[in-house]
């Protein structure tokens, strides 16, 4: 067996006067061209943890290896979309992608650098918005920038925290929409963490789930068995979404305090998608999956 | 917007003139004294003594102030010996020493600032000798820089370099301290170099702090200049104030009193533009 494209192993982040881990034991993998998003209450130290993988912060315990060499500090092959979309307010649309394209290649040419960050800026719909400063963008344009300038020095993996934490449910729909469109286009592999459950589901291929800080641990991996092809408004057509959705809140809502998510040691893989089909014939028009469809909605 | 502009406008005239006549009123001549010649003196005695001249104030009324203003504004440029300059030639020479020692204190002062603003280290180690050596009048060090330069044209700009120094190291060191985290955050993961860091991340955003301090830097500077002309002599528009209070002529010295005021607005507004001119909106 091969070691997945990014493991994590034994990660603990304490921070001086604390006696506490903020978490401790966290480990995972992420296979190339995987979408992992990271759920879990505040302060359990997930923004930590995509900071580690950043190389922006280094962890008390524990390394991060990815493609087989250990992660030591920031680097180009890791692309970050941050909470606060981080755009220099001084320098227009264009050239806050151009920023991070001329990093990336320092030996293009201006004309080289100004077409590959039009080339992503058009990706993420902004072609009308180029020279335009930040401040005159909204919310979510903004959001967008910082995807097309994480985007556009083609990294080997995006790191997306919270992204769309801080948009209207409108926007946030139609940029997730987007990324969903770019990843399965890009085949990009993405770590990404968010509040939001139905984002979860609707992005990606597995949720870690994070029992509450400190001493926070993932307890539970979900896997999202949905094919890949999901749309946001086909989304809730699928039986399996509910069951998915029901386990994600259960487990937020009443597990993740609970000694047993606090103490898992090595965290289990669960498929709530399929559990039905354990039961009963894996059509939606079984009895059972439409009642439990049903009671859902 | 326009008919509140043309009524300031109208609004200071107004002002401008009302002063223009006090003034007038303040300095006209006394009428009721009128001079006689004192008993058992000849009358070209008395005359001789000043005695029958009109009794003036002595601070002389805007009229023969506008007349200064003429006479100095239509040749400033003439030189007649070093006494006797023309006002523009007098400007020139302060500007000139305080452009000078503005632009070394800030070829000191910015990259300075910058190792402050970005090492607490540098920081806490500098920060005694910048309390003690900030709040020292920039005069004061007048007669060390006499002993040490021996040359009083460069003590000059000496004393003008000091008092710059201080507002733009220390508005340096503050807004590059100030540069958001999330902004130095991006230029990690992009594996930006130091140097390229520094000057596309750290330096505009700190711009706007920067030339703040640099203002405030040309406006100590400008009035400073003033007194260090009057002290070392020679020329500049400082010695030119104290020449003409030698000479015992108030229009002149009013007049360049007018001329230091619009001078020094001039450079302050030029400075506005400059940090309209990087300040952004975030």
């Amino acid at each position: 067996m091969t070691a997945p494209y990014l493991l994590i192993e034994d990660l603990a982040k304490r921070y001086p006067g604390s006696s506490e881990p903020v978490f401790e034991n966290i480990r995972f993998g992420i296979e190339r061209g995987e979408f992992v998003c990271i759920i879990g209450h505040s302060g359990c130290g997930k923004t930590t943890i995509l900071n580690v993988l950043a190389g922006l912060e280094q962890p008390s315990d524990g390394h991060v290896i990815v493609d087989n060499r250990e992660v030591k500090g920031p680097g180009l092959d890791r692309g970050v979309v941050f909470q606060g979309h981080a755009l220099m307010p001084w320098l227009t649309v264009l050239q806050n992608v151009a920023f991070g394209v001329r990093s990336r290649w320092p030996d293009w040419s201006a004309d080289k650098i100004n077409e590959q960050a039009r080339k992503y800026l058009e990706m993420v719909g902004l072609g009308h918005a180029m020279d335009k400063k930040p401040s005159a963008l909204s919310g979510g344009m903004k959001q967008r920038v910082g995807i097309a300038r994480a985007f556009a020095i083609q990294p080997k993996m995006l790191l997306l925290d919270e992204p769309f934490g801080a948009l209207d449910a409108l926007t946030r729909g139609t940029i997730q929409d987007e990324l969903l469109k770019i990843v399965q286009a890009t085949q990009q592999t993405v770590f990404m963490i968010t509040h939001d459950v139905d984002e979860a589901i609707l992005l990606a291929d597995r949720i870690l789930l994070m029992s509450n800080g400190p001493r926070a641990r993932i307890a539970e991996i979900v896997e999202v068995t949905m094919p890949r092809n999901r749309t946001r408004a086909g989304l809730h057509h699928d039986p399996q979404y509910y069951r998915i959705r029901n386990h994600l809140v259960d487990f937020l809502v009443s597990r993740s305090g609970g000694d047993e998510a606090r103490n898992a040691t090595h965290p289990v893989t669960v498929r709530p998608g399929l559990e039905a089909d354990a039961n009963a014939p894996a059509t939606t028009d079984s009895p059972f999956v439409r009642a439990s469809t049903e009671l859902a909605a | 917007m326009k008919p509140e502009f043309l009524k300031s406008t109208l609004l200071s005239l107004a002002i401008f003139c009302r002063f223009i006549g006090i003034w007038q009123l303040a300095t006209m001549p006394k009428e009721s004294a009128a001079p006689q010649t004192p008993a058992g003196m000849s009358a070209e005695y008395a005359a001789l003594m000043g005695l029958t001249a009109p009794k003036q104030s002595g601070f002389p009324p805007p009229a023969e102030v506008g007349r200064a203003f003429v006479k100095f504004l239509s040749d400033p440029f003439y030189d007649r010996g070093p006494n006797d300059k023309g006002i523009g030639i007098q400007l020139g020479h302060s500007l000139g020493r305080v452009g000078l020692g503005f632009l070394l204190a800030a070829i000191v002062a910015i990259p300075l600032g910058f190792a402050i603003g970005m090492s607490p280290l540098i920081y806490r180690a500098l920060d005694p000798f910048i309390q003690v050596l900030k709040p020292i009048s920039p005069l004061a060090w007048m007669p060390l820089a006499l002993y040490t330069i021996k040359d009083s044209g460069i003590s000059g700009i000496f004393v003008i370099f000091i008092c710059s120094l201080w507002p733009m190291l220390i508005n340096t060191a503050f807004g590059v301290a100030g540069v958001r985290r999330e902004w130095l955050n991006v230029a990690r993961t992009l594996e930006v170099r130091p140097l390229r860091k520094a000057l596309t991340v750290i330096l505009p955003a700190a711009a706007p702090t920067i030339l703040t301090g640099a203002r405030i830097s040309m406006g100590i500077a400008w009035l400073v200049i003033v007194a260090a002309e009057m002290l070392v002599g020679g020329t500049g528009i400082g010695y030119f104030v104290w020449n003409e209070w030698n000479n015992l002529a108030l229009p002149n010295v009013i007049f360049a009193i007018v001329i230091i005021g619009v001078v020094g607005m001039v450079l302050d507004r030029f400075f506005a533009t400059l940090q309209k001119f990087v300040t952004y909106a975030e």
